[in-house]
């Protein structure tokens, strides 16, 4: 006799491997990257413009990266076109109520916004002698608009992966209604994450930098309580994560979200090191989050 | 407009001789197992193991045995697509490459499918794989071509026990609910029908009668609709860009304002 917590159980999987985990990755540090650069672009203080500037390089290689793995991943990668423009009639395809359709527009938009801001980063910073890109670089009202839709659009590309793992009918990814909302929490981590990483240290960077500790503080802590959450909603299916899964996930919490909060509060540790560890620990939390999220629904 | 067809599936007369399996093979021209040299399972009879991208048919064999083998049934079923009425393939499907026919079951076009997989993950049954030589998402079509051209599909025309019956839904229906009562007058109380009503998906367009829980076959006793979540998973998502989104704006707007004043002292 089969006795199976869930209906859930009887799906099969879609296989989907280290392409669509790397493209959760990259795409999370696309959309967060983008939406922390903005927040600086929209709010911030002017000294704090080279980390906005970071935010947009950084965005815009992750959305190239995601694109390519998302395009490697299909069965016929030439029928990438297939996701927006219906090959049978070449109209445009979209369905409002399938998270993968949305979310190839999404990607696609936000691909188009995150290079005006790109280039209107480049120009800024004087790497691109463009005079018709003065028009996208800060300040503008040009460079505010493409800010607000862009990280608008980031933030559906971080969060709408989970909705779409949610919107199936496998074992955990559709076992609970938290998973978008756990990567976009963690979309902002790692991205925070990367920022701090990649940042040049200087005195008039230093205190944007203090701020991206803290955001990065709060959103690990908040990931924690998230996953946590998770768990808990998961109810009897989280018998699937009783195995090398769980284990993982535990080394997640650990490594990824307590070990950096401690990090984050606890200055002293490691020295001028204390903060940059963290940040990497992050890192790498949220990656291993990712795959341990899709392969263990695959493996049931 | 034809009338909606479909499959009734009576797993008490099948004898496992998957010859359901092979006619769907041959008809669709799919290609065998790992060239031909498939290795046996070791799980009774079924060396076919599932549906897959290449298997459109499995007849699944369990056998529920005491220990010492004296006492005991086979329970055999002849497992394919199941043409829902509300199908979650279909409804995913982010090419359009789902479609639904005039005969009211569900087909996949190949030549429009790129092979996301995202059909394979909503499917309740598990039933749609890649078939490796198209790189494409494949299932049973319930021989649409066949249908198209007035003939029946080619597993319920191989079925030597009728334990694989086609016809329209209503007649389909009528003549299983016979068979259920005929079984319970015979003694055999546990018949019953799976998916032959409004209330699974829609109702399934290939049904089955069955003699134990339908998670004893590998069947979902309670299939769902993937977007079940899409409502609450959407609201969770944008509640967490919300609360990002507030993290972010405190922590640089103070730190803006505060230069600001320190700028105007």
């Amino acid at each position: 006799m089969i006795e199976v917590p869930s209906s859930t159980f009887m799906s099969a999987a879609p296989d989907w491997g280290w392409y669509i985990a790397l493209y959760f990755f990259f795409g999370g540090l696309a959309g967060g990257c983008y939406f922390l650069a903005a927040l600086i672009d929209l709010v911030g203080h002017p000294d704090d413009r080279p980390l906005a500037r970071l935010g947009y390089y950084i965005a815009f290689p992750c959305v190239v990266i995601s694109a390519l793995l998302l395009t490697l991943d299909l069965g016929q990668p030439l029928r990438f076109w297939h996701m927006l423009v219906e090959s049978n009639t070449y109209r445009p395809m979209f369905k409002p109520w399938s998270p993968m359709s949305v979310g190839s527009w999404a990607l696609l938009i936000f691909g188009f916004f995150s290079l005006l801001s790109f280039i209107g980063a480049l120009v800024e910073d004087n790497r691109l002698d463009w005079p018709a890109g003065r028009s996208i670089r800060r300040p503008g009202a040009l460079s505010r608009l493409i800010a607000v839709i862009g990280g608008l659009f980031g933030f559906y590309v971080a969060g709408y992966t989970g909705v779409l793992l949610a919107v199936t009918n496998r074992p955990i990814w559709s076992d609970t209604p938290l998973l978008g909302l756990l990567f976009v929490v963690s979309a902002a981590s790692i991205s925070a994450a990367l920022m701090i990483l990649l940042a040049r240290k200087t005195i008039s960077t230093a205190p944007g930098l203090e701020s991206l500790h803290r955001i990065d503080a709060w959103v690990v802590a908040l990931e924690l309580l998230v996953l946590i959450a998770l768990m808990i909603t998961l109810g009897p299916v989280f018998r699937a994560w009783l195995n090398v899964w769980g284990l993982l996930l535990l080394l997640v919490i650990i490594i990824g979200m307590l070990v950096p909060l401690a990090l984050y509060f606890r200055r002293g540790w490691l020295g001028d090191r204390n903060t940059q560890t963290a940040a990497a620990l992050v890192l790498l939390g949220g990656f291993i989050l990712r795959v341990v999220i899709i392969f263990s629904a695959q493996s049931v | 407009m034809p009338e909606p067809m479909g499959f009734y599936t009576d797993t008490t007369v099948c004898i496992g001789c998957k010859a359901c399996e092979v006619a769907c093979k041959e008809w669709n021209q799919l290609p065998s197992t790992n060239g031909g040299r498939n290795t046996l399972s070791g799980d009774s009879y079924d060396n076919t193991r599932r549906l897959d991208g290449i298997h459109w048919r499995h007849v699944k064999f369990i056998e529920q045995f005491t220990e010492d083998r004296k006492d005991g049934r086979w329970l055999l079923m002849s497992d394919v697509c199941k043409h829902c009425v509300q199908a979650a393939c279909l409804e995913v499907c982010p090419t359009g490459a789902i479609v639904r026919t005039e005969f009211d079951t569900v087909v996949i076009q190949s030549d429009a499918c790129n092979g996301c997989r995202d059909c394979i993950s909503a499917c309740p049954f598990g039933v749609i794989e890649v078939n490796p030589a198209s790189g494409t998402a494949q299932k049973c079509t319930l021989c649409y071509d066949r249908m198209q051209g007035g003939m029946e599909p080619a597993c319920s025309k191989a079925c030597p026990t009728q334990s694989i019956q086609f016809g329209t839904i209503s007649q389909l229906r009528e003549r299983a609910q016979k068979r259920v009562e005929q079984l319970h007058q015979a003694g055999e109380q546990r018949a019953y029908l799976y998916g032959a009503d409004d209330k699974m998906l829609g109702g399934l367009n290939s049904f089955y009668l069955l003699v134990d829980k339908p998670e004893v076959y590998g069947l979902p006793p309670d299939p769902k609709m993937p977007t079940r979540n899409l409502a609450s998973a959407s609201w969770f998502s944008v509640l967490g860009a919300v609360l990002v989104g507030l993290v972010g704006l405190f922590n640089f707007r103070n730190r803006g304002a505060r230069l600001r004043e320190e700028g105007r002292q």
